[in-house]
């Protein structure tokens, strides 16, 4: 049952895959409950609700985050993208297509979390981010190359129980060589290359 | 988890009366302790005061060529920021050695200064603590304690500090800025953290009602040959069992100056002054990075089933300072 707003309720605005929502939540309603329970987007998935699995993951603003350590209320004037936002119609995201082609999965519980982080990692690596598994982290080394070790090392916080981590790495590394191809085709340059720059 | 009221500050005084009118209100920064703590009841706060959307979340350059971090800052935005990977690498390297991506792209530095020790009894309600409740005792030091500390601790409290931020901000000779409200302040981080003694639950020198506006770091030349290296029980994405941030300058073979702090082998993290004392003026060689670690752990009061940690960090020290030197060297 929606509660009304009281001390410790508020009515909110989720702007969800480009959608306003208004509801009223409990404050202590997470963001991934209010999707889940709320507004039947249950593509995003509970698993251990500790911020430990990563099955949770959305995008806010750009940025994976984990919706399970979210408040709902502290989600209001944020773009949050969840895994129903992803394709354009009936065309599947590239990571998407790319976890298809290459069995990124087996039971599928972690598959929406997973790409939402891969397009997430796919897009930080592009932004020149280093990460632990970077031999050198000063920007003069430039860019690393996005090797199954730093994909691992990327990934690691979505975690998948039924194990089929080789063909995730496979999936991502697909996609992100897609990634780098299509910004190349736009503007000549590696992906990565201006916004490393401008940083 | 218990009602709470919500309120998002806009300004800095704003959030710091908001704390001062309600003694039970915390900060929310990036949420990824406290909601947790929250919905396992150890935290209980009967309001939040939402501080992420204040301006502080910038990284500028001080007068005297160091850098202001913002509070709100995020873990990743740290970390992946030009200045603090060119000049503090050992920096970058701390914060993407915590947590996941995910976890990164919410958590603040502020939040990530003043997370909680993730001691299994801590958050355990059924079990005695004295960090969750001063007086209930320490069921760590009879029970479940590889991974306590080593250093510093007492009769009273193990628990670790699990921050990797936080150990190498000890190494850089950060100071901590904060507001209350009766105007700033400021302290140095090695006094940031206060000894355990027997109050392991007040576990910071700030002020009641305080809030973390920033971190400064001065400028270090030391830490362009700087290092992070961490040990845990996986190879991603887990708490640290020990960890170094070191950072070495040598010059004609031998240190001329040192910068040494350990993680997760005390209540906070460790900055290895004995361990610095013997390194500079010393030869940088393998000798000396050995002497310079016992000399540091000589103080070490291990419990029975965590000893293992004196020996992981003496080899720890002794590879990363002779990792550090071959680099430095070239």
């Amino acid at each position: 049952m929606a509660p009304t707003p009281s001390s410790t309720s508020s009515a909110v605005t989720l702007n969800i895959n480009g959608e306003k929502h208004q509801l009223t939540v409990d404050h202590r309603t997470t963001l991934l409950d209010a999707l889940r329970e709320r507004l039947d987007l249950t593509g995003t998935k509970k698993g251990c609700d500790q911020g430990q699995c990563g099955a949770c993951t959305v995008l806010v603003d750009g940025r994976r985050a984990v919706s399970c350590l979210n408040l709902a209320v502290a989600a209001e004037g944020r773009e949050i993208t969840t895994i129903e936002g992803m394709a354009e119609g009936d065309r599947l995201h590239p990571v998407q297509q790319a976890f298809l082609d290459l069995d990124g999965y087996q039971c599928g519980y972690c598959t929406p979390g997973q790409i939402c982080s891969a397009i997430a990692v796919i897009e930080e690596h592009a932004a020149g981010w280093p990460s632990a598994a970077t031999e050198d982290v000063r920007p003069e080394a430039g860019p690393p190359p996005l090797t199954p070790d730093e994909i691992r090392e990327r990934m690691s916080g979505n975690l998948c129980r039924c194990g089929a981590y080789v063909s995730i790495v496979q999936a991502v590394t697909r996609a992100a060589e897609a990634h780098g191809e299509a910004a190349r085709d736009d503007d000549g340059t590696p992906a990565g290359t201006a916004k490393e720059a401008a940083a | 988890m218990r009602e709470f009221e919500y309120q998002r500050a806009d300004d800095v005084s704003g959030a710091v009366a908001l704390l001062a009118a309600d003694p039970s209100a915390r900060f929310l920064g990036g949420g990824t302790n406290l909601v947790d703590l929250m919905k396992t009841g150890v935290e209980r706060p009967a309001r939040l005061v939402d501080v992420r959307e204040l301006p502080l979340d910038g990284i500028e350059e001080t007068p005297d060529g160091g850098l202001r971090i913002g509070a709100t800052v995020t873990n990743s935005d740290l970390a992946a920021h030009p200045e603090v990977r060119r000049r503090y690498p050992v920096l970058t390297q701390a914060v993407l050695a915590g947590a996941s991506g995910q976890l990164r792209n919410m958590a603040t530095v502020g939040g990530n200064l003043l997370q909680r020790t993730r001691c299994g009894y801590f958050t355990d309600l059924s079990r005695p603590c004295n960090k969750r409740a001063p007086g209930s005792g320490c069921s760590a030091i009879g029970g479940e304690h590889h991974n306590h500390a080593v250093l510093g601790a007492s009769d009273h409290c193990v628990a670790v500090h699990p921050s990797d931020m936080g150990v190498a901000l000890a190494a850089l000779d950060a100071a901590v800025e904060y507001e209350t409200p009766d105007g700033p302040g400021e302290l140095p981080l090695a006094d940031f953290y206060l000894p355990v003694g027997d109050t392991p639950h007040r576990e910071t020198a700030l002020p009641p009602g305080a809030l973390i506006t920033g971190v400064t770091l001065p400028p270090a030349p030391v830490a362009a040959h700087s290092r992070y290296r961490k040990v845990r029980e996986r190879a991603s994405y887990a708490f640290a069992i020990g960890s170094v941030a070191a950072a070495l300058d040598i010059e004609d073979g031998v240190v001329r100056e040192a910068r040494l702090a350990f993680g997760a082998v005390a209540s906070r993290p460790w900055r290895a002054r004995a361990a610095e004392a013997v390194l500079t003026g010393a030869p940088a060689d393998g000798d000396t990075f050995a002497a310079a670690a016992d000399a540091e752990l000589a103080a070490a009061r291990p419990l029975p089933d965590n000893g293992y940690k004196v020996t992981l960090m003496r080899n720890l020290v002794v590879a990363v300072l002779t990792e550090l030197a071959g680099e430095a060297a070239r």
